[in-house]
């Protein structure tokens, strides 16, 4: 701020007061030294934030006896913990001893000394960068270009942000994935009939290798997005349907949305639904008409995720159809053709790969559904293609893997990962798929 | 009557501003009808559209209808096989018959009536289907063939009197959207003949093609009359003038004059007229 | 001629053809429009259902039962040196006072089971209720008082729904009756439920705790996605090259909006609490994920707020000499903010409703304190009634119903800002 005003100045100084001698309006110049004094200090707090810790951690490790240095690195690491909760005054989880009195001691000692010379050298820094920035304003420096150029920079990096998001989830899931594919073969996974990952718990157990094939998961995921489709693509495409082609305008206005109000319901009021309402609605008429009906079917599951995914499907659809041109339709009436005929033998043929696309994008929206399945899905994976039964997702297998404190390099919860990277990969490939055909549709008609 | 009147008065700008109480010309024909319309009027909400128009339609003619864009020419034409209904806020009064029938009578079914009355658009909209699809979806949707050799029947013989045939008979089966303009327009036209209709409407056929498709089909309306009774809007008067045996004048939703289309550029009624044909506005 | 009437001839033939299959073909296009409106109608219904059953779970949490009982603050208890210092008053055990007044309330009951049945009744929330009490007025001590206290949730099941939707047995139903006919049963409104946190006892948990985790999160997520979105959305629309790279940005950003949800959570895990140690169950690492998962959103609604700006102003802007910056800053920017604005509340809902990413990263735990600030342990709303809908008590379920109504009464009314800024600033151009 302070830099900014005195940029101004300055600038304004250099003309004696005349603007319109100067290059660029004031105001650039003030923002051209307030960044030259700013970024350069958040940079090094950033820095410095960034690497403080690890290297005081590592000095206060250094100074540790020789006795505790050599122990493996796990408890090392718990050790360290200890003596860092120790000089932020949290409760430690071992007993205080001289030793580590004195090690957190040192911790706080180079605490201090770190934020003092911080503090230094951002001083340091927001004059130097000041200094430099007051000493290139003279009425012929070009500052606006230059703010400009930099406002360029920083725009361009928030851009990149979406692709670092992406590498961030690939590299992450992928890492952790590879660590699991080096203690469970890749074959086992994607080709084993059989998951049962709480076997893997206790590793000195006899057999604890667990068992983590994939396809069980896979066919249970399949099957409850097979049950969400079978109800959302009908009834979104048919309202879809009737909404663009019979209604009337009063009745589109609000029946849109109404249909959409689905749409904004976070999952987990769904998985509620599902899970005390629906399932237990199933399992009683189930029962009354003789049926054996899982408390946690795929069914109670399949069939809110169908409800959930309706205006997903009608508003893709509802899109498409629209995009289908009114000289379609014009040439279908001048025909003699009903409403009727005019929809299933013109516009959705033309509409199709549209609609075809909206579906996949569903689909994967399906796939990638967590809540309505934790909450009413089940959690043992079996192979079946009853919907009556209980069956396990992807995501419902990673929930359950990762919830609650476990150590990060347990088998168990490496094999999240790779699920999450199977289920990235799939998700991703029909989304791709999904947008291409959109895209090409889109295009066919503009 | 009117048109002694009109004679002896010059084209002047306030004359052109006044629209005549009743229309010019030869509204009502004594050989065989095709079509009568009595005092059409046509609101889109409250803004009303046509006014009052009555105008006949013969048998085997070409009628064109002629003016300034805005003046009705469309909506009019769209009132003959009620593609109308399909806007909600449209609202028609008067009467408009076919052989005698009263075309907006409730008991009409209105997709015989279009298959009675086909139509050409402005812009050729061959459906996304394969060139013999197109053709066989009119005989398809109203059951009209028994057997697949009739179908082909059906369709051979109108891409044939389309004229359409010879290009397109060892394409059937691609896509009739990827021929060019000119043979879009005649493929649409192909797909109205194959029911058909009595009479065919035209809204600016020529508009979206080049010359040469132009000349061709404008060739093909001519061999068309033969069978059908045409109505085509055009916005080029020298189309009126090389297709049609009447024509019609319309201004702000008015039908100002309708004559034989030689009376009509040679000697017009209505100084309206005049100032149109000899390009003073429109 | 013989041409002519061959052609009349066959027209008639086709008249005839399409008034047969007409019948037809109209019954099969109303058959179809009925399947249409089917579809429609039974969106709706599902929808209905839905929040019928709702509400109709969830009202009742909204109030909640009270016990009326003779306290007598007997000084024994409370301060027995008689010093009235503050921490001994604190700490002083108040659940025996509860004790006695029940043992009072019903002479009769003699064995240690059936008493320890009796003292079920009220919830241990009353201790806090008299601890307060005391310690705003320590002069109550040694009085005798009649005073409303909460009951437990058996209590509060069975003297709202009645006898078949509670756990009570045997005696305790005995007992509960006594106290109904003596007018010693009320409902007030259920403060608790929206200053407490979360806790054990359905009677006593509240979602202050959720909502506060819930606005500190979605504050973070809105003080950095915005900026953000807003600043990618300017460079993608305004002044990225058309070039490879951008293209795959695209692809990149449409393809990221479809990403699973929980998968945003696993690189939540991964890379900010296991790489950059922060903590777990903390709303900055909450906010931080679901930053990632709106952008997407951010983006593409700020794109098209920017792509709906007309050239003309561009033109305008550019022709009296401004630098492209400048054009973007002071004349497209404001006018698309409000498309901007309303696709981040858009964003902003569904990162409100959002569950499973926040499980990947621990907060889920069990969290009795409200939060304080971004690095305390704190869980969301929607979490939290994902924690009360596995619980088995009836009393959760009511609670999981009424904080599902709060969360979605948030929710419109975010949905309803949106809409209320895009009919204020809708421009046709």
């Amino acid at each position: 701020m302070a830099a900014y005003w005195l940029g101004c100045r300055y600038s304004m100084q250099q003309v004696a007061g005349d603007r319109r001698q100067l290059h660029s309006m004031p105001r650039y110049y003030g923002y051209y030294v307030a960044l030259w004094t700013a970024l350069p200090a958040v940079f090094l707090l950033l820095l410095w934030r960034f690497l403080d810790q690890g290297l005081i951690v590592s000095m206060v490790a250094a100074e540790l006896p020789d006795i505790i240095r050599n122990l493996p690195v796990a408890e090392l690491h718990l050790y360290l913990n200890d003596v860092l909760n120790l000089a932020k005054g949290n409760i430690t989880s071992a007993d205080v001893d001289a030793t580590m009195q004195a090690a957190a001691d040192h911790f706080k000692h180079l605490q201090a000394l770190s934020d003092m010379s911080l503090l230094a050298s951002l001083i340091g820094m927001v004059v130097a960068g000041a200094a430099l920035a007051l000493r290139q304003i003279n009425p012929e420096f070009r500052s606006r270009p230059r703010v400009e150029t930099l406002v360029r920079w920083m725009l361009a990096i928030s851009a990149s942000i979406a692709i670092l998001t992406t590498l961030g989830i690939v590299l992450s899931v992928l890492f952790e994935a590879i660590r699991f594919f080096q203690m469970v073969p890749v074959a086992d996974f994607l080709f084993g009939l059989h998951w049962s990952p709480q076997v893997a718990m206790r590793e000195d157990q006899v057999g604890a290798s667990g068992a983590f094939g994939f396809v069980p998961l896979l066919a249970g995921t399949m099957l409850v997005a097979l049950i969400a489709m079978t109800v959302a693509v009908p009834i979104g495409l048919m309202s879809a349907i009737y909404l663009a082609e019979f209604a009337g305008a009063h009745l589109r206005t609000w029946a849109k949305p109404l249909l959409e109000i689905l749409a904004g319901i976070p999952t987990v009021v769904y998985g509620f639904f599902a899970a005390l309402v629906v399932a237990p609605l199933l399992r009683d008429g189930g029962s009354m008409i003789g049926l054996d009906v899982s408390s946690e079917s795929a069914l109670a599951a399949g069939l809110v995720m169908g409800i959930m995914i309706i205006p997903f499907v009608s508003s893709l659809s509802d899109d498409v159809i629209n995009a289908v041109p009114q000289a379609m339709r014009d040439g279908s009436y001048a025909l003699g053709a009903t409403r009727a005929e005019t929809i299933l033998r013109v516009i959705v043929p033309a509409a199709l790969p549209g609609i075809v696309g909206g579906i996949l994008l569903a689909v994967s929206r399906a796939i990638g559904e967590t809540m309505i399945v934790v909450m009413a899905a089940g959690l043992t994976a079996n192979l079946t293609a009853n919907p009556l039964e209980s069956v396990t997702t992807i995501t419902v297998q990673i929930v359950t893997l990762l919830v609650g404190d476990q150590e990060f390099d347990s088998t168990k919860t490496l094999a999240a990962f790779a699920l999450g990277l199977a289920l990235f990969i799939v998700t991703l490939l029909l989304n791709v798929l999904a947008l291409h055909v959109v895209k090409r549709y889109r295009e066919e008609y503009e | 009557m009117f048109a002694v009147e009109i004679k002896t008065e010059q084209a002047s700008p306030t004359q052109i501003d006044t629209l005549p109480e009743r229309t010019l010309g030869k509204p009502l024909l004594d050989k065989k009808v095709s079509m009568h319309c009595r005092e059409v009027d046509v609101f889109y909400g409250d803004k009303q559209a046509i006014f009052d128009v009555s105008l006949d339609i013969g048998k085997n003619e070409v009628l064109a209808m002629i003016g300034p864009s805005g003046c009705g020419k469309s909506t009019f034409l769209r009132c003959l096989n009620r593609m109308n209904d399909t806007i909600n806020s449209c609202k028609i009064t008067g009467s408009i018959r076919l052989d005698g029938e009263d075309i907006y009578d409730p008991k009409v079914d209105i997709e015989l009536l279009r298959a009675r009355v086909g139509m050409v658009f402005q812009k050729p909209n061959p459906f996304p289907k394969s060139v013999y699809e197109n053709v066989a979806y009119g005989p398809r949707i109203h059951g009209l063939t028994r057997d697949k050799i009739e179908l082909d029947e059906i369709v051979k013989n109108s891409l044939m009197r389309a004229g359409l045939w010879k290009e397109v008979k060892d394409r059937l089966d691609d896509v009739g959207t990827g021929l060019s303009g000119g043979q879009q327009q005649r493929l649409c036209i192909a797909r109205a003949i194959a029911i058909n209709p009595e009479v065919i409407l035209m809204d600016e056929p020529c508009s979206a093609l080049d010359p040469i498709a132009t000349a061709i089909v404008e060739e093909l309306i001519d061999e068309l009359r033969q069978r059908y009774t045409i109505v085509i809007v055009t916005h080029s008067m020298q189309q009126a003038a090389r297709v049609s045996q009447r024509t019609a004048y319309f201004h702000l939703g008015k039908l100002v004059e309708v004559d034989k289309t030689d009376r009509l550029f040679t000697n017009p009624s209505h100084g309206l007229t005049e100032a149109y044909i000899t390009g003073r506005f429109g | 001629m013989s041409d002519r009437i061959k052609a009349t001839v066959k027209r008639r033939q086709v008249r005839e053809a399409i008034e047969q299959s007409l019948i037809r073909r109209r019954k099969r296009n109303r058959r179809f429009r009925m399947l249409g409106l089917g579809a429609v109608i039974l969106g709706m219904l599902f929808l209905g259902i839905m929040f019928s059953s709702i509400i109709s779970k969830g009202y009742s949490a909204f109030a909640l039962t009270d016990i009326q009982l003779e306290i007598y603050f007997d000084p024994e208890v409370i301060d027995p040196q008689g010093g009235r210092n503050p921490d001994v008053l604190a700490s002083a055990a108040y659940g025996k006072l509860v004790k006695a007044a029940l043992r009072k309330e019903y002479p009769e009951v003699k064995k240690r089971k059936e008493k320890r049945k009796l003292y079920r009744l009220v919830s241990t929330g009353a201790i806090q209720q008299l601890r307060d009490l005391v310690l705003s007025d320590p002069a109550i001590i040694g009085s005798r008082k009649k005073l409303w206290l909460i009951a437990d949730d058996d209590v509060d099941q069975y003297y709202k729904h009645g006898e078949n939707q509670s756990r009570l047995k045997g005696q305790q139903l005995a007992w509960v009756a006594q106290l109904r006919a003596k007018d010693a049963l009320k409902t007030s409104f259920n403060t608790n439920f929206f200053t407490a946190g979360d806790s054990r006892e359905p009677e006593l948990a509240g979602i202050r705790g959720a909502v506060v985790g819930s606005f500190f999160v979605i504050m973070i997520t809105l003080g950095l996605s915005l900026p953000l979105g807003v600043a990618a959305a300017i460079y993608l629309e305004e002044f990225s090259p058309r070039n490879h790279w951008t293209d795959f940005v695209e692809i990149n950003i449409n393809n990221l909006a479809a990403v699973p949800s929980i998968v945003f959570g696993l690189l939540g895990l991964a890379v900010y609490i296991n790489f950059f140690e922060l903590p777990r169950s903390a709303p900055l690492v909450g906010g931080l994920v679901l930053t990632l998962m709106t952008l997407p959103t951010i983006i593409i609604a700020s794109r098209a707020a920017l792509k709906s700006v007309p050239p003309s102003i561009r033109e305008a802007a550019l022709g009296m000499g401004a630098s492209k910056m400048q054009m973007v800053f002071h004349h497209v920017l404001p006018l698309a903010m409000p498309g901007m604005l309303t696709g981040t509340i858009i964003g902003l809902a569904q990162a409100l409703g959002e569950t499973a990413p926040l499980l990947m990263i621990g907060m889920v735990a069990f969290i009795v304190d409200i939060p304080g600030s971004i690095l305390d342990p704190a869980t969301v709303l929607p979490v939290q009634i994902y924690l009360w809908a596995d619980s088995p008590e009836r009393a959760f379920t009511e609670r999981t119903s009424a904080a599902i109504l709060v969360l979605l009464a948030f929710l419109v009314l975010m949905n309803l800002v949106a809409i209320w800024l895009r009919r204020k600033f809708e421009k046709r151009w």
